[in-house]
């Protein structure tokens, strides 16, 4: 988005629009990590800290939308200007959900704490840290992609966003057989089967991400196509 | 600049334009032009001031042969036949294709003998037969019910966007294949323009629409096929919602974004 509009004006609207969707997938960001870390150190005060952050995130989405209305009433915004801020548009509301999920994990290492749950009790911690790492690379690189506007790495994350789905896999199968083996850990399993589930939503909204930054750069809506097909569709 | 753009066109055309030149004098205003314009669709021209849109579309009636310096090579061919070669009468052509202009241009006579005027000049009608053309063709410009009471009076008593509507009326009353119009709209308010894009719509179902227009919102709402010019040349003509949405040329998107500079 190097080109200049005749109006200096729409192409700073333009720019702090796509610059706060950023900032909001870095405070997003930032949510997600900390929740990752309550959870795997059990920690009381990280879980707040996330939960604190979820009010600013929200008022980000409502801020963001609100521009975006003004900027498309008074601009009448066509081809990759109306593309970009369509892309907006479903960027803050994928990055408030995934902060949504990451208050979800937080609640829910803050119940587990509350419950009395040790963090000596035998959970398979370090997979489900391991899923997390994998959904946070994910939402880094993708926000890495939407700053650049990099179709390249979009479309290597949608190549590998099935990984995050095995490893979701993999955990329930594990947690199914701590409970089996251990009926006392059935309460605090369930529990983490939600926050696994909530980490690999988080790689879901990496993906949808990456699809809106191919939006924006070729006009192609890839959603809903395999990653080999969407190649085709883009090269 | 390639010197053919290829035509997106399905439909049936109307109006092919092959190799299209146009000079006034010795300055090359039109640079080989080929297009379908499609039959029962409305197709917009939009471009900067000098861009040659204009004198595009004053090709297709041959309005331009009033000014003896100026002229058009090539073909435009209207139903299998060139229209820049045609021995026909040129009012023939006009009466087939239809034109409608920038300001509205009443006759300085009554608002019945503005429709009937063009009427009588190729019909033998009837009194009865003449009224009826007369309440249809002001019922199809959505003029009717404004002015069914006062048909007596002159035209230039009426508001601009009612004058605007009433030449559309007396352009359709002779029933023409094509209309054409040449930014029917810019001395119009947001109201009347609003009149005017409702009735192009309806009027497609019967009629071939070209427009000429500045205001590119106007072609992204009432048109089906977009053509961009630059320079006299055409650089790209496609259906509207692509054009607006994922133009193929870099200078199209420039232009409609407003990064032309």
């Amino acid at each position: 988005m190097t080109d200049k509009h005749l109006s200096t004006q729409f192409d700073s609207e333009l720019s702090s629009i796509s610059t706060r969707v950023l900032e909001m997938g870095g405070l997003v960001e930032s949510q997600v990590a900390q929740a990752v870390l309550a959870l795997t150190s059990f920690s009381g005060e990280q879980a707040s800290a996330v939960l604190e952050l979820e009010e600013k995130v929200n008022a980000m989405e409502v801020e963001i939308d609100r521009d975006l209305q003004s900027i498309i009433a008074r601009r009448q915004p066509t081809a990759r200007d109306l593309r970009l801020l369509i892309a907006v548009s479903k960027s803050t509301g994928n990055l408030e959900r995934v902060g949504d999920e990451a208050a979800r994990i937080a609640r829910t290492v803050q119940r587990l704490i509350n419950a009395g749950v040790s963090s000596r009790l035998r959970l398979p911690m370090s997979d489900l840290g391991y899923e997390a790492e994998l959904a946070t690379a994910q939402l880094r690189k993708v926000l890495d992609a939407f700053a650049r506007l990099d179709v390249e790495r979009a479309l290597d994350l949608l190549k590998h966003a099935d990984e995050i789905d095995k490893e979701f896999e993999g955990l329930m199968r594990k947690l199914i057989t701590y409970m089996m083996e251990d009926p006392r850990t059935i309460s605090s399993s369930i529990d983490l089967v939600f926050v696994a589930k909530a980490i690999e939503r988080v790689g879901d909204h990496a993906k949808n991400l990456a699809e809106v930054i191919i939006y924006i750069v070729k006009g192609t809506d890839v959603r809903h196509n395999k990653p080999e097909a969407i190649e085709d569709m883009v090269r | 600049m390639d010197a053919k753009v290829e035509t997106p066109v399905t439909e049936k055309a109307k109006l092919s334009v092959r190799n299209l030149n146009f000079y006034y004098g010795g300055f090359h205003a039109l640079k080989n032009i080929n297009m379908d314009i499609p039959e029962g669709k409305v197709t917009a021209f939009i471009g900067p001031s000098g861009c040659g849109k204009s004198t595009l579309l004053r090709t297709f009636n041959r309005m331009f042969e009033l000014y003896p310096e100026q002229r058009a090579e090539g073909q435009i061919m209207l139903d299998g036949e060139n229209i820049l070669e045609s021995k026909d009468d040129i009012s023939l052509i006009r009466a087939k294709v239809g034109m409608v202009f920038q300001k509205p241009t009443p006759f300085p006579m009554s608002i019945y003998d503005n429709v009937a005027f063009g009427v009588k000049l190729f019909e033998r009608l009837p009194r009865v037969e003449m009224d009826e053309r007369v309440e249809w063709a002001l019922k199809k410009a959505a003029l009717w019910n404004e002015v069914k009471d006062k048909l007596e009076q002159s035209g230039s008593g009426l508001s601009g966007g009612q004058q605007q509507r009433l030449c559309i009326a007396r352009g359709i009353a002779i029933k023409p294949e094509v209309l054409l119009l040449d930014e029917p709209c810019s001395a119009l308010d947001p109201i009347s323009t609003g009149k005017i894009e409702e009735l192009i719509h309806e009027l497609k179902s019967d009629y071939t629409v070209a427009i000429v227009t500045h205001n590119m919102q106007q072609a992204a709402r009432c048109s089906d096929y977009t053509a961009y010019m630059y320079l006299g040349d055409l650089i790209e003509f496609g259906p509207t919602e692509e054009l607006f949405m994922k133009p193929k040329r870099k200078d199209t998107e420039d232009y409609i974004t407003g990064r032309f500079g």
